[in-house]
């Protein structure tokens, strides 16, 4: 399998780009029936969606999505379709090599794919989940992933 | 404490979530008398000069904060790699951390390809890094090394821009340095005479800008290696104590001594036998 993507920050062509749609929504959880969830977040209100949030918030929690995104398509364009498929086959199989979602888990497949062993950014540094002061509980986290919640 | 409202591990990397408190706080205190503080920022003049068998970069070594001198003996200039350092002017955590960041990055990649990095690598890692964040990393930085293609000297802004030249000066000093560089600068000039004019380009940085000043650090990087220069001149300002200020005891005189005993009852004995079979 080649390893085209293990360039870590491509500047890729980002008229590839046209046909992302970005993740909306900072605050609010959407529970049951597409609904907010007030037992969790509190009540919704417009004044908390309009509130300034910090200019990069949004382009970072995208910033991974975006640079696949833009990668498998350069790869389709050059390679043709069997690429990324069979490259999107392999991180969603390595992605399942995973402890319960409140356990830590190494994540060393993916990484190894997806060539984050080979380089250092504040992912790494900042907010290291395996020192994170709030546990969630347990029941409630399988069953969000499971999405019987 | 296991949270019910955790629904999923928080991703790794930058947090937003005080970004609301911060806003607001800055609100109510425009009106006060409190400023939120200050980063620390560099304050600098920082210049580099290709030679004809290298790179000669230079720094002066102060750091404040708003008005203040937080540092008089700053190390501007960070280490990348064996053949490649770096000067950061602006914020100086984030020149700091990016410069380390850089510096892993380029180990891991010689350690896996067993090549040494070159200049122009650093050069685009720190650009897609710096443009990753659109400006919110202050780091304005000179990039020098010398690897197998020759002498580069590279000047990356907060924004991811480039410039590839042959002298270059950034931060608050920089006009004043560009001012003596661009007077003087020979291409190809020797070693001893690129490390004088870096020099005098640092000293006119240090004496029209009030954010650069105390000592000038050099560093001279060619094929051979590296002569990292800290201090190579000391500021002709530095203070002098004119006498000591230690007090001899004895000096405050004792008026009246009154000593009382503390007494100590016994509450509670308890013999405890030891095993020494």
């Amino acid at each position: 399998i080649c390893d085209f993507l293990c360039i870590k920050n491509t500047r890729g062509l980002r008229s590839q780009l046209k046909d992302s749609v970005p993740v909306t929504g900072l605050g609010t959880q959407i529970g049951a029936y597409g609904v907010q969830d007030t037992l969790r977040s509190g009540f919704s209100s417009v004044k908390n969606e309009l509130l300034p949030s910090h200019a990069l918030e949004l382009s970072e929690k995208n910033f991974q999505l975006n640079q696949d995104k833009m990668n498998f398509s350069t790869l389709r364009n050059i390679q043709g379709l069997h690429a990324p498929l069979k490259l999107q086959m392999e991180y969603r199989a390595a992605r399942q090599i995973q402890r319960l979602p409140f356990l830590q888990s190494s994540h060393l497949a993916l990484d190894t794919l997806k060539g984050n062993d080979e380089s250092i950014s504040f992912e790494d540094i900042l907010n290291d989940p395996a020192q994170s002061e709030m546990m969630g509980e347990p029941h409630i986290m399988v069953e969000y992933k499971l999405g019987l919640m | 404490m296991a949270l019910p409202n955790v629904l999923e591990t928080p991703p790794s990397g930058f947090n937003f979530e005080n970004v609301f408190r911060n806003v607001a706080l800055e609100g109510l205190l425009e009106g006060g008398r409190t400023k939120a503080p200050k980063p620390m920022k560099t304050g600098t003049t920082i210049a580099g000069v290709v030679c004809k068998d290298g790179v000669v970069l230079g720094a002066d070594t102060r750091a404040t904060s708003s008005e203040v001198v937080a540092d008089k003996m700053c190390a501007k200039i960070h280490y990348i790699a064996p053949n490649i350092y770096c000067c950061g002017a602006g914020t100086a955590a984030d020149t700091e951390k990016t410069t380390d960041l850089l510096s892993s990055n380029l180990t891991i990649f010689s350690m896996d390809s067993g090549r040494n990095p070159r200049v122009v690598m650093a050069a685009n890692i720190l650009q897609d890094m710096l443009f990753r964040y659109r400006g919110q990393i202050g780091a304005h930085l000179i990039l020098g090394g010398v690897d197998c293609t020759g002498s580069h000297l590279y000047t990356v802004g907060p924004y991811g821009d480039i410039d590839k030249v042959t002298y270059l000066a950034m931060g608050s000093g920089d006009l004043a340095a560009l001012g003596i560089l661009e007077d003087r600068f020979k291409p190809n000039m020797e070693l001893e005479e690129a490390k004088e004019l870096v020099r005098d380009a640092i000293h006119s940085g240090i004496m029209s800008d009030l954010g650069s000043g105390n000592n000038i650090d050099i560093c001279v990087i060619t094929k051979q290696g590296v002569d990292y220069l800290r201090p190579y001149q000391e500021s002709e300002f530095k203070d002098k104590r004119q006498m000591r200020y230690k007090y001899h005891p004895g000096t405050t005189p004792i008026l009246t001594e009154k000593i009382v005993p503390l007494q100590m009852e016994v509450v509670q004995e308890t013999v405890q036998r030891m095993d020494t079979a």
